[in-house]
Protein backbone atom coordinates (compact mmCIF):
# COMPACT_ATOMS: atom_id res chain seq x y z
CA UNK A 1 0.00 0.00 0.00
CA UNK A 2 1.39 3.39 -0.98
CA UNK A 3 1.59 5.80 1.91
CA UNK A 4 -0.76 8.76 1.81
CA UNK A 5 -0.71 12.24 3.23
CA UNK A 6 -3.71 13.59 5.10
CA UNK A 7 -4.39 17.29 4.59
CA UNK A 8 -6.77 19.00 7.01
CA UNK A 9 -8.34 22.35 6.14
CA UNK A 10 -8.83 23.88 9.57
CA UNK A 11 -10.80 26.78 8.09
CA UNK A 12 -13.42 24.41 6.70
CA UNK A 13 -13.56 22.21 9.83
CA UNK A 14 -16.85 22.45 11.74
CA UNK A 15 -15.77 20.32 14.69
CA UNK A 16 -18.30 17.52 14.23
CA UNK A 17 -15.67 15.03 15.43
CA UNK A 18 -16.38 12.36 12.80
CA UNK A 19 -12.65 11.95 12.08
CA UNK A 20 -11.82 11.49 15.77
CA UNK A 21 -14.58 8.90 16.10
CA UNK A 22 -13.25 7.10 13.02
CA UNK A 23 -9.56 7.05 13.97
CA UNK A 24 -8.66 8.58 17.32
CA UNK A 25 -4.99 7.73 16.75
CA UNK A 26 -4.85 9.74 13.52
CA UNK A 27 -7.09 12.69 14.38
CA UNK A 28 -7.84 14.81 17.42
CA UNK A 29 -9.64 18.07 18.14
CA UNK A 30 -7.68 20.98 19.61
CA UNK A 31 -8.96 23.01 22.54
CA UNK A 32 -11.22 24.96 20.18
CA UNK A 33 -12.67 21.73 18.82
CA UNK A 34 -10.90 22.05 15.45
CA UNK A 35 -9.27 19.07 13.70
CA UNK A 36 -5.67 18.28 14.56
CA UNK A 37 -3.59 15.71 12.67
CA UNK A 38 -1.68 13.35 14.94
CA UNK A 39 0.49 12.02 12.12
CA UNK A 40 1.91 13.22 8.83
CA UNK A 41 1.97 10.26 6.48
CA UNK A 42 -0.27 7.24 6.88
CA UNK A 43 1.29 4.06 5.59
CA UNK A 44 -0.40 0.92 6.85
CA UNK A 45 -3.28 -0.57 4.92
CA UNK A 46 -5.60 -0.32 7.91
CA UNK A 47 -4.77 3.30 8.62
CA UNK A 48 -5.08 4.34 4.98
CA UNK A 49 -8.56 2.80 4.94
CA UNK A 50 -9.47 4.64 8.15
CA UNK A 51 -8.12 7.93 6.81
CA UNK A 52 -10.18 7.50 3.65
CA UNK A 53 -13.26 6.73 5.72
CA UNK A 54 -12.70 9.89 7.76
CA UNK A 55 -12.36 11.87 4.53
CA UNK A 56 -15.65 10.39 3.30
CA UNK A 57 -17.50 11.06 6.55
CA UNK A 58 -16.25 14.60 7.14
CA UNK A 59 -19.40 16.72 6.76
CA UNK A 60 -17.44 19.82 5.82
CA UNK A 61 -15.13 18.22 3.22
CA UNK A 62 -12.23 19.45 5.33
CA UNK A 63 -10.03 16.38 4.83
CA UNK A 64 -8.10 15.44 1.70
CA UNK A 65 -6.07 12.29 1.20
CA UNK A 66 -3.27 12.45 -1.36
CA UNK A 67 -0.23 10.39 -2.27
CA UNK A 68 2.92 11.31 -0.41
CA UNK A 69 4.84 13.68 -2.69
CA UNK A 70 7.77 12.09 -4.49
CA UNK A 71 6.93 8.56 -3.41
CA UNK A 72 7.52 5.85 -5.97
CA UNK A 73 6.48 2.35 -4.98
CA UNK A 74 9.45 0.07 -4.53
CA UNK A 75 11.97 2.88 -4.73
CA UNK A 76 13.79 2.84 -1.43
CA UNK A 77 15.52 6.11 -2.10
CA UNK A 78 12.25 8.05 -2.04
CA UNK A 79 10.59 6.21 0.83
CA UNK A 80 12.60 8.32 3.21
CA UNK A 81 10.47 11.27 2.16
CA UNK A 82 7.38 9.93 3.86
CA UNK A 83 5.85 12.43 6.18
CA UNK A 84 7.85 15.27 4.72
CA UNK B 1 -24.21 16.75 -21.92
CA UNK B 2 -27.85 15.75 -21.93
CA UNK B 3 -30.55 18.25 -21.19
CA UNK B 4 -32.12 17.98 -17.76
CA UNK B 5 -35.46 16.17 -18.00
CA UNK B 6 -36.98 18.03 -15.05
CA UNK B 7 -36.62 21.78 -15.08
CA UNK B 8 -37.98 24.15 -12.45
CA UNK B 9 -40.95 23.75 -10.17
CA UNK B 10 -44.50 24.10 -11.37
CA UNK B 11 -46.02 27.26 -9.94
CA UNK B 12 -49.56 26.26 -10.82
CA UNK B 13 -52.07 23.94 -9.26
CA UNK B 14 -50.97 20.67 -10.82
CA UNK B 15 -51.58 17.82 -8.39
CA UNK B 16 -48.46 17.09 -6.40
CA UNK B 17 -47.95 14.80 -3.41
CA UNK B 18 -47.77 16.40 0.04
CA UNK B 19 -44.50 16.92 1.82
CA UNK B 20 -43.82 16.01 4.55
CA UNK B 21 -45.98 12.91 4.97
CA UNK B 22 -47.03 11.04 8.10
CA UNK B 23 -45.22 7.90 9.22
CA UNK B 24 -47.53 4.89 9.27
CA UNK B 25 -45.18 2.98 11.56
CA UNK B 26 -43.13 4.96 14.10
CA UNK B 27 -39.85 3.49 12.92
CA UNK B 28 -40.42 3.47 9.16
CA UNK B 29 -40.25 6.42 6.76
CA UNK B 30 -43.60 7.40 5.23
CA UNK B 31 -44.33 4.74 2.56
CA UNK B 32 -45.25 7.47 0.08
CA UNK B 33 -41.60 8.54 -0.15
CA UNK B 34 -40.52 5.12 -1.39
CA UNK B 35 -43.33 5.10 -3.96
CA UNK B 36 -42.22 8.51 -5.21
CA UNK B 37 -38.60 7.51 -5.39
CA UNK B 38 -39.37 4.34 -7.29
CA UNK B 39 -41.62 6.20 -9.72
CA UNK B 40 -39.60 9.37 -10.28
CA UNK B 41 -36.06 8.94 -8.98
CA UNK B 42 -34.03 10.45 -6.17
CA UNK B 43 -35.29 14.04 -6.63
CA UNK B 44 -39.05 14.50 -6.91
CA UNK B 45 -41.58 17.33 -6.86
CA UNK B 46 -44.06 17.73 -4.00
CA UNK B 47 -46.15 20.45 -2.36
CA UNK B 48 -45.71 22.05 1.07
CA UNK B 49 -48.51 22.81 3.55
CA UNK B 50 -48.83 26.36 2.24
CA UNK B 51 -49.23 25.24 -1.36
CA UNK B 52 -45.70 26.00 -2.41
CA UNK B 53 -44.10 23.43 -4.69
CA UNK B 54 -40.80 21.96 -3.55
CA UNK B 55 -38.11 19.55 -4.65
CA UNK B 56 -37.76 16.60 -2.31
CA UNK B 57 -34.45 14.73 -2.22
CA UNK B 58 -34.81 11.02 -1.45
CA UNK B 59 -31.48 9.54 -2.61
CA UNK B 60 -28.19 9.35 -0.72
CA UNK B 61 -25.76 10.27 -3.52
CA UNK B 62 -27.74 13.34 -4.56
CA UNK B 63 -28.20 14.42 -0.94
CA UNK B 64 -24.47 14.13 -0.32
CA UNK B 65 -23.75 16.27 -3.36
CA UNK B 66 -26.36 18.89 -2.49
CA UNK B 67 -25.79 19.22 1.26
CA UNK B 68 -22.20 20.22 0.65
CA UNK B 69 -23.00 22.56 -2.24
CA UNK B 70 -22.63 26.22 -1.23
CA UNK B 71 -25.29 27.20 -3.79
CA UNK B 72 -27.89 25.54 -1.56
CA UNK B 73 -28.67 27.99 1.22
CA UNK B 74 -29.87 27.58 4.81
CA UNK B 75 -30.45 31.29 5.27
CA UNK B 76 -33.74 31.51 7.14
CA UNK B 77 -33.67 35.30 7.00
CA UNK B 78 -34.51 35.14 3.29
CA UNK B 79 -38.16 36.14 2.95
CA UNK B 80 -38.72 33.34 0.43
CA UNK B 81 -37.16 30.60 2.61
CA UNK B 82 -39.50 27.59 2.55
CA UNK B 83 -40.96 25.89 5.59
CA UNK B 84 -42.52 22.45 5.95
CA UNK B 85 -44.99 23.62 8.63
CA UNK B 86 -46.27 26.74 10.43
CA UNK B 87 -44.43 25.83 13.61
CA UNK B 88 -41.15 25.41 11.79
CA UNK B 89 -41.71 28.87 10.38
CA UNK B 90 -42.02 30.21 13.93
CA UNK B 91 -38.79 28.47 14.94
CA UNK B 92 -37.06 29.87 11.88
CA UNK B 93 -37.84 33.37 13.10
CA UNK B 94 -36.65 32.80 16.67
CA UNK B 95 -33.31 31.05 16.35
CA UNK B 96 -29.93 31.47 14.77
CA UNK B 97 -27.05 29.22 13.70
CA UNK B 98 -29.13 26.53 11.99
CA UNK B 99 -30.60 29.08 9.61
CA UNK B 100 -27.40 30.72 8.44
CA UNK B 101 -24.82 30.22 5.72
CA UNK B 102 -21.04 30.44 5.98
CA UNK B 103 -19.14 32.56 6.82
CA UNK B 104 -21.68 33.94 9.32
CA UNK B 105 -22.63 30.41 10.42
CA UNK B 106 -19.00 29.38 10.89
CA UNK B 107 -18.28 32.32 13.19
CA UNK B 108 -21.11 31.31 15.53
CA UNK B 109 -20.47 27.58 15.36
CA UNK B 110 -16.81 28.03 16.22
CA UNK B 111 -17.75 29.56 19.56
CA UNK B 112 -19.65 26.40 20.48
CA UNK B 113 -17.81 23.36 19.19
CA UNK B 114 -15.27 22.89 21.98
CA UNK B 115 -18.17 22.26 24.38
CA UNK B 116 -19.31 19.36 22.18
CA UNK B 117 -16.01 17.82 21.07
CA UNK B 118 -15.38 14.07 21.21
CA UNK B 119 -12.98 14.59 24.12
CA UNK B 120 -15.39 16.77 26.08
CA UNK B 121 -18.18 14.26 25.50
CA UNK B 122 -15.99 11.42 26.75
CA UNK B 123 -15.31 13.43 29.91
CA UNK B 124 -19.06 13.72 30.42
CA UNK B 125 -19.92 10.13 29.57
CA UNK B 126 -19.36 8.85 33.10
CA UNK B 127 -21.80 11.31 34.63
CA UNK B 128 -24.30 10.64 31.81
CA UNK B 129 -24.03 6.92 32.53
CA UNK B 130 -24.48 7.45 36.26
CA UNK B 131 -27.53 9.63 35.72
CA UNK B 132 -29.07 7.07 33.34
CA UNK B 133 -28.48 4.37 35.96
CA UNK B 134 -30.22 6.43 38.65
CA UNK B 135 -33.23 6.96 36.40
CA UNK B 136 -33.51 3.27 35.52
CA UNK B 137 -33.22 2.36 39.22
CA UNK B 138 -36.00 4.81 40.05
CA UNK B 139 -38.19 3.21 37.39
CA UNK B 140 -37.52 -0.17 38.98
CA UNK B 141 -38.35 1.12 42.47
CA UNK B 142 -41.57 2.82 41.44
CA UNK B 143 -42.88 0.45 38.78
CA UNK B 144 -44.09 -1.37 36.94
CA UNK B 145 -45.57 0.31 35.00
CA UNK B 146 -43.28 3.10 33.82
CA UNK B 147 -43.11 5.51 30.91
CA UNK B 148 -39.86 5.77 28.97
CA UNK B 149 -40.00 9.38 27.74
CA UNK B 150 -40.83 11.01 31.09
CA UNK B 151 -39.07 8.42 33.28
CA UNK B 152 -35.76 8.11 31.45
CA UNK B 153 -35.30 9.76 28.06
CA UNK B 154 -36.37 13.34 28.80
CA UNK B 155 -34.80 13.67 32.27
CA UNK B 156 -31.52 12.27 30.95
CA UNK B 157 -31.32 14.52 27.90
CA UNK B 158 -32.53 17.63 29.75
CA UNK B 159 -30.13 17.06 32.62
CA UNK B 160 -27.24 16.60 30.20
CA UNK B 161 -27.87 19.70 28.10
CA UNK B 162 -28.53 21.77 31.25
CA UNK B 163 -25.12 20.75 32.56
CA UNK B 164 -23.38 21.67 29.32
CA UNK B 165 -25.12 25.00 28.89
CA UNK B 166 -25.18 26.01 32.54
CA UNK B 167 -29.00 26.09 32.71
CA UNK B 168 -30.43 25.23 36.17
CA UNK B 169 -31.95 21.75 35.93
CA UNK B 170 -34.74 22.73 38.32
CA UNK B 171 -36.20 24.78 35.44
CA UNK B 172 -36.51 21.72 33.18
CA UNK B 173 -40.29 21.38 33.60
CA UNK B 174 -40.80 24.82 32.11
CA UNK B 175 -38.59 24.58 29.05
CA UNK B 176 -39.66 21.00 28.33
CA UNK B 177 -43.29 22.10 28.38
CA UNK B 178 -42.66 25.04 26.04
CA UNK B 179 -40.62 22.91 23.65
CA UNK B 180 -43.30 20.21 23.71
CA UNK B 181 -45.82 22.78 22.50
CA UNK B 182 -43.79 23.08 19.33
CA UNK B 183 -44.26 19.42 18.47
CA UNK B 184 -47.77 18.74 19.74
CA UNK B 185 -50.49 18.08 17.16
CA UNK B 186 -52.76 20.92 16.03
CA UNK B 187 -50.39 23.64 17.23
CA UNK B 188 -50.83 26.82 15.23
CA UNK B 189 -48.12 29.22 14.19
CA UNK B 190 -49.37 31.57 16.95
CA UNK B 191 -49.07 28.84 19.62
CA UNK B 192 -45.58 28.02 18.46
CA UNK B 193 -44.62 31.68 18.41
CA UNK B 194 -45.96 32.05 21.97
CA UNK B 195 -43.96 29.08 23.23
CA UNK B 196 -40.84 30.47 21.62
CA UNK B 197 -41.50 33.88 23.18
CA UNK B 198 -41.70 32.17 26.56
CA UNK B 199 -38.42 30.37 25.95
CA UNK B 200 -36.91 33.67 24.90
CA UNK B 201 -38.11 35.39 28.08
CA UNK B 202 -36.68 32.54 30.14
CA UNK B 203 -33.29 32.64 28.42
CA UNK B 204 -33.19 36.44 28.63
CA UNK B 205 -33.59 36.28 32.40
CA UNK B 206 -30.96 33.58 32.68
CA UNK B 207 -28.43 35.48 30.56
CA UNK B 208 -29.02 38.67 32.55
CA UNK B 209 -28.46 36.79 35.81
CA UNK B 210 -25.23 35.31 34.45
CA UNK B 211 -24.01 38.75 33.40
CA UNK B 212 -24.20 39.85 37.04
CA UNK B 213 -22.30 36.86 38.41
CA UNK B 214 -18.82 37.76 39.58
CA UNK B 215 -17.74 34.12 39.57
CA UNK B 216 -18.99 32.62 36.32
CA UNK B 217 -20.16 29.00 36.22
CA UNK B 218 -18.57 26.51 33.84
CA UNK B 219 -21.44 26.11 31.38
CA UNK B 220 -21.28 27.11 27.73
CA UNK B 221 -23.70 29.99 28.30
CA UNK B 222 -21.40 31.24 31.08
CA UNK B 223 -18.52 31.22 28.61
CA UNK B 224 -20.55 32.98 25.94
CA UNK B 225 -21.64 35.65 28.44
CA UNK B 226 -18.32 36.24 30.14
CA UNK B 227 -16.08 35.82 27.09
CA UNK B 228 -17.94 36.63 23.88
CA UNK B 229 -20.59 39.02 25.14
CA UNK B 230 -18.05 40.79 27.34
CA UNK B 231 -15.57 41.25 24.48
CA UNK B 232 -18.34 42.25 22.08
CA UNK B 233 -18.03 39.36 19.61
CA UNK B 234 -21.61 38.29 20.43
CA UNK B 235 -24.60 40.46 21.25
CA UNK B 236 -26.93 39.64 24.14
CA UNK B 237 -29.55 38.70 21.57
CA UNK B 238 -27.08 36.29 19.93
CA UNK B 239 -26.43 34.54 23.25
CA UNK B 240 -30.14 34.27 23.99
CA UNK B 241 -30.96 32.85 20.58
CA UNK B 242 -28.05 30.40 20.70
CA UNK B 243 -29.35 29.32 24.12
CA UNK B 244 -32.84 28.69 22.71
CA UNK B 245 -31.66 26.52 19.83
CA UNK B 246 -29.14 24.54 21.90
CA UNK B 247 -31.59 23.94 24.73
CA UNK B 248 -34.38 22.84 22.38
CA UNK B 249 -32.23 20.76 20.07
CA UNK B 250 -30.34 19.35 23.02
CA UNK B 251 -33.19 17.73 24.86
CA UNK B 252 -36.03 16.99 22.50
CA UNK B 253 -34.16 15.14 19.77
CA UNK B 254 -32.19 12.81 22.00
CA UNK B 255 -35.20 12.11 24.22
CA UNK B 256 -37.18 11.18 21.13
CA UNK B 257 -34.38 8.90 19.88
CA UNK B 258 -34.10 7.04 23.21
CA UNK B 259 -37.86 6.54 23.41
CA UNK B 260 -38.28 5.45 19.80
CA UNK B 261 -35.18 3.21 19.98
CA UNK B 262 -36.69 1.42 23.00
CA UNK B 263 -39.93 0.84 21.09
CA UNK B 264 -38.07 -0.32 17.99
CA UNK B 265 -35.91 -2.81 19.91
CA UNK B 266 -38.95 -4.19 21.73
CA UNK B 267 -40.59 -4.72 18.33
CA UNK B 268 -37.49 -6.47 16.98
CA UNK B 269 -36.86 -9.25 19.55
CA UNK B 270 -34.05 -10.89 17.60
CA UNK B 271 -32.08 -7.63 17.38
CA UNK B 272 -32.85 -6.90 21.03
CA UNK B 273 -31.38 -10.28 22.02
CA UNK B 274 -28.25 -9.46 20.01
CA UNK B 275 -28.06 -6.05 21.68
CA UNK B 276 -28.27 -7.58 25.16
CA UNK B 277 -25.74 -10.27 24.31
CA UNK B 278 -23.07 -7.85 23.11
CA UNK B 279 -22.54 -4.84 25.38
CA UNK B 280 -19.32 -4.02 23.50
CA UNK B 281 -21.36 -3.57 20.33
CA UNK B 282 -23.58 -0.87 21.85
CA UNK B 283 -21.80 1.90 19.94
CA UNK B 284 -22.48 0.19 16.62
CA UNK B 285 -26.06 -0.48 17.67
CA UNK B 286 -26.63 3.19 18.43
CA UNK B 287 -25.24 4.13 15.01
CA UNK B 288 -27.65 1.74 13.29
CA UNK B 289 -30.61 3.02 15.32
CA UNK B 290 -29.67 6.54 14.24
CA UNK B 291 -29.68 5.48 10.59
CA UNK B 292 -32.82 3.40 10.86
CA UNK B 293 -34.98 5.88 12.77
CA UNK B 294 -33.75 9.23 11.38
CA UNK B 295 -36.03 11.32 13.56
CA UNK B 296 -34.71 14.69 12.39
CA UNK B 297 -36.38 13.98 9.12
CA UNK B 298 -36.59 17.19 7.17
CA UNK B 299 -33.65 19.28 6.09
CA UNK B 300 -34.82 22.56 4.56
CA UNK B 301 -32.88 24.52 1.98
CA UNK B 302 -33.38 27.08 -0.76
CA UNK B 303 -31.44 27.24 -4.00
CA UNK B 304 -29.48 30.49 -4.00
CA UNK B 305 -28.43 29.82 -7.60
CA UNK B 306 -29.39 27.43 -10.38
CA UNK B 307 -28.12 23.92 -9.62
CA UNK B 308 -28.25 20.95 -11.97
CA UNK B 309 -28.12 17.65 -10.17
CA UNK B 310 -28.48 14.42 -12.13
CA UNK B 311 -31.22 15.11 -14.65
CA UNK B 312 -32.94 17.72 -12.51
CA UNK B 313 -32.47 21.47 -12.95
CA UNK B 314 -33.13 23.30 -9.71
CA UNK B 315 -33.74 27.01 -10.25
CA UNK B 316 -32.59 29.83 -7.98
CA UNK B 317 -35.34 30.43 -5.41
CA UNK B 318 -36.66 26.85 -5.52
CA UNK B 319 -37.45 25.12 -2.24
CA UNK B 320 -35.38 21.97 -1.62
CA UNK B 321 -36.40 19.58 1.17
CA UNK B 322 -34.44 16.46 2.05
CA UNK B 323 -35.94 13.41 3.75
CA UNK B 324 -33.04 11.99 5.73
CA UNK B 325 -35.20 9.02 6.76
CA UNK B 326 -35.71 7.88 3.17
CA UNK B 327 -32.15 8.83 2.21
CA UNK B 328 -30.88 6.57 5.01
CA UNK B 329 -32.79 3.65 3.48
CA UNK B 330 -31.12 4.02 0.08
CA UNK B 331 -30.49 0.47 -1.16
CA UNK B 332 -27.61 1.67 -3.34
CA UNK B 333 -25.66 2.60 -0.20
CA UNK B 334 -26.98 0.28 2.51
CA UNK B 335 -27.45 -3.46 1.90
CA UNK B 336 -30.89 -4.65 2.98
CA UNK B 337 -31.51 -1.03 3.91
CA UNK B 338 -34.92 -1.68 5.46
CA UNK B 339 -33.53 -4.26 7.88
CA UNK B 340 -32.50 -3.16 11.35
CA UNK B 341 -29.04 -4.69 11.67
CA UNK B 342 -27.34 -3.51 14.84
CA UNK B 343 -23.98 -4.90 13.74
CA UNK B 344 -24.11 -3.10 10.37
CA UNK B 345 -21.38 -0.61 11.25
CA UNK B 346 -22.44 2.02 8.69
CA UNK B 347 -21.66 5.56 9.76
CA UNK B 348 -22.32 7.25 6.43
CA UNK B 349 -25.95 7.99 7.31
CA UNK B 350 -27.42 11.48 7.47
CA UNK B 351 -29.33 11.12 10.75
CA UNK B 352 -27.37 14.13 12.01
CA UNK B 353 -27.50 15.82 8.62
CA UNK B 354 -24.50 16.43 6.40
CA UNK B 355 -22.60 19.54 5.42
CA UNK B 356 -21.67 22.44 7.67
CA UNK B 357 -24.90 22.15 9.66
CA UNK B 358 -24.31 18.58 10.79
CA UNK B 359 -25.55 18.24 14.38
CA UNK B 360 -23.17 19.86 16.83
CA UNK B 361 -24.40 17.65 19.69
CA UNK B 362 -24.09 14.33 17.87
CA UNK B 363 -21.44 12.85 20.16
CA UNK B 364 -23.48 13.76 23.19
CA UNK B 365 -26.53 12.11 21.63
CA UNK B 366 -24.53 8.94 21.01
CA UNK B 367 -23.33 8.84 24.62
CA UNK B 368 -26.82 9.41 26.04
CA UNK B 369 -28.40 6.78 23.80
CA UNK B 370 -25.73 4.22 24.59
CA UNK B 371 -26.05 4.64 28.36
CA UNK B 372 -29.85 4.80 28.42
CA UNK B 373 -30.39 1.76 26.19
CA UNK B 374 -27.71 -0.51 27.68
CA UNK B 375 -28.78 0.21 31.27
CA UNK B 376 -32.49 -0.04 30.51
CA UNK B 377 -32.26 -3.41 28.80
CA UNK B 378 -29.64 -4.92 31.13
CA UNK B 379 -31.25 -3.87 34.41
CA UNK B 380 -34.81 -4.68 33.33
CA UNK B 381 -34.57 -8.04 31.54
CA UNK B 382 -38.33 -8.50 31.32
CA UNK B 383 -39.06 -5.07 29.80
CA UNK B 384 -42.12 -5.11 27.52
CA UNK B 385 -44.72 -2.74 26.07
CA UNK B 386 -47.59 -2.00 28.46
CA UNK B 387 -49.95 -1.14 25.61
CA UNK B 388 -50.55 -2.71 22.19
CA UNK B 389 -47.95 -1.43 19.72
CA UNK B 390 -50.60 0.03 17.44
CA UNK B 391 -51.81 2.30 20.27
CA UNK B 392 -48.45 4.06 20.48
CA UNK B 393 -49.12 7.53 19.06
CA UNK B 394 -46.92 8.84 16.26
CA UNK B 395 -45.85 12.48 16.14
CA UNK B 396 -47.26 14.45 13.21
CA UNK B 397 -45.31 14.72 9.99
CA UNK B 398 -44.82 18.46 10.42
CA UNK B 399 -43.40 18.41 13.95
CA UNK B 400 -39.79 18.52 12.82
CA UNK B 401 -38.67 15.79 15.19
CA UNK B 402 -40.28 12.43 14.43
CA UNK B 403 -41.04 9.86 17.07
CA UNK B 404 -43.72 8.89 19.56
CA UNK B 405 -45.36 10.86 22.34
CA UNK B 406 -44.95 8.33 25.10
CA UNK B 407 -44.02 4.71 25.65
CA UNK B 408 -45.71 2.90 28.54
CA UNK B 409 -43.75 -0.19 29.58
CA UNK B 410 -43.96 -2.92 32.19
CA UNK B 411 -41.81 -5.91 33.24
Amino acid sequence: MSPVQVIADTDRCIGAGQCVLTAGHLFDQDEDGIVQLLTGAVDTEGDVALARQAEHLCPAAALKIQPVAGYVAGNDATQGQRGA
Amino acid sequence: MSRPSAVGLAAGTEPLPDFPQLRQCPYQPPPGYRDLREAEGPVVRARLYDGRPTWVVLGHAVARELLIDPRLSSDWSRPDFPSPSPRRKAIQKATILVGMDPPEHSAYRRKLISAFSVRRTRELSESIHRRAGELVDTMLEQGPPAEILSGLALPLSSHTICGILGVPYEDHGYFEEQSALLVSPQVTEDDATGALMNLRTYLTGLVERKEKESEPGDGLLDTLVHRDLAEGSLSRDDVIRLGIILLMAGHETTASMITLSTFTLLQNPRQLAAFRADPAGAGLAVEELLRYLSIGDVAMRIAAEDITVGDVAIRAGDSVMLSTAEINRDAEVFDDADDLDLARGARNHFAFGYGVHQCIGQNLARAEMESALTLLFSRIPGLRLAVPAEQVEIKPAQSGVQGIYELPVAW
